[in-house]
């Protein structure tokens, strides 16, 4: 028997049927979500690893893994939010094998908040882009998003880069929402402070 | 509301996940502190400047190389 439509259903997303056009083996639906989300795949992989080799083959693995467990996928979550949390997985066992980090889980010691007490209390100028040409402003937020430990790197690279909800970014994460939740306060606070160095007011007679 | 009891309310606020009377402290808050007003409009331009600027571009040539190796190794797959 059909399901009754009740009035305000949530739309479908049109993932759900290229999912399982995809699963009957067909290969053109598979490659549209492909299209539709390597690039999203490649720039989580890089911030979390920081390195674009690694990012490369994290994309490939990804969606290599996601075509062979493709029958897995439950449909609870959107498609896109099970993708970024195969890619995270990938990426954080890349930077555990590297080990160029001290830590690399997501359950990382978050007790301390050093360096999450706001210190400079200065506006920033109105716009960045104005102050630095785009090659400068990208290597000034590539470095200080760098300094991040990889857990609140990734939490901010999610939720304020990808724009995954707050939910999306939980179950992507395997995390609860309040620690989410302050994952996120504590890499948003670390950022700005780093941040107001480029882009704070200057008083007069202060080098520029 | 004291200067950490605002900043636990940060995440919320930016969110528009906050109760209407918790909002009404948080107003009264920012209205008396300086720093809070400056960490509250720094914070938004941090999100506003990663949101606003693409730090890992990806050109078409490595978008196209990744995309065909992607569906080469999954049709290996397929065919294996």
């Amino acid at each position: 028997m059909p399901a009754i439509q009740s009035p305000g259903t949530e739309e479908i997303h049109p993932d759900v049927a290229l999912v399982a056009r995809a699963r009957e083996g067909d290969g053109a639906a598979f490659e549209q979500l492909v299209r539709q989300y390597e690039r999203q795949i490649f720039r989580v992989a890089q911030h979390i690893t920081q390195n674009r080799e690694d990012a490369e083959d994290i994309t490939q693995d990804t969606f290599l893994k996601a075509y062979e467990k493709l029958e897995q996928f439950q449909g609870n979550s959107k498609f896109s939010t099970w993708l970024v949390r195969i890619a995270v997985n990938e990426s954080l066992m890349r930077l555990r094998k590297r080990k160029t980090s001290k830590t690399v889980s997501m359950d990382e010691d978050v007790q301390t908040d050093e360096g999450s007490i706001p210190r400079d209390f200065a506006e920033w100028r109105p716009n960045p882009e104005q102050i630095f040409d785009q090659n400068e402003l990208n290597d000034i937020l590539r470095r200080t998003i760098q300094g991040l430990p990889p857990g609140f790197r990734t939490v901010f690279t999610l939720r304020d880069i990808e724009n995954l909800s707050t939910e999306e970014t939980a179950e992507a994460l395997g995390l609860s929402v309040p620690a989410v939740k302050s994952r996120l306060l504590r890499a948003r606070l670390q950022l700005r402070e780093r941040l107001s160095r480029y882009f704070r007011e200057r008083k007069e007679g202060q080098p520029a | 509301m004291n200067c950490t009891d605002f900043l636990s309310q940060l995440t919320d606020y930016f969110d528009g996940q906050i109760s209407p009377e918790l909002l009404e402290e948080v107003r009264g808050h920012l209205s008396g502190c300086k720093h809070c007003e400056i960490v509250l409009n720094t914070t938004r331009q941090t999100i506003e400047v990663y949101r606003g600027n693409e730090v890992y571009e990806i050109s078409d040539e490595l978008r196209e190389r990744l995309h065909t190796a992607i569906m080469t190794k999954c049709y290996e797959k397929k065919g294996a």
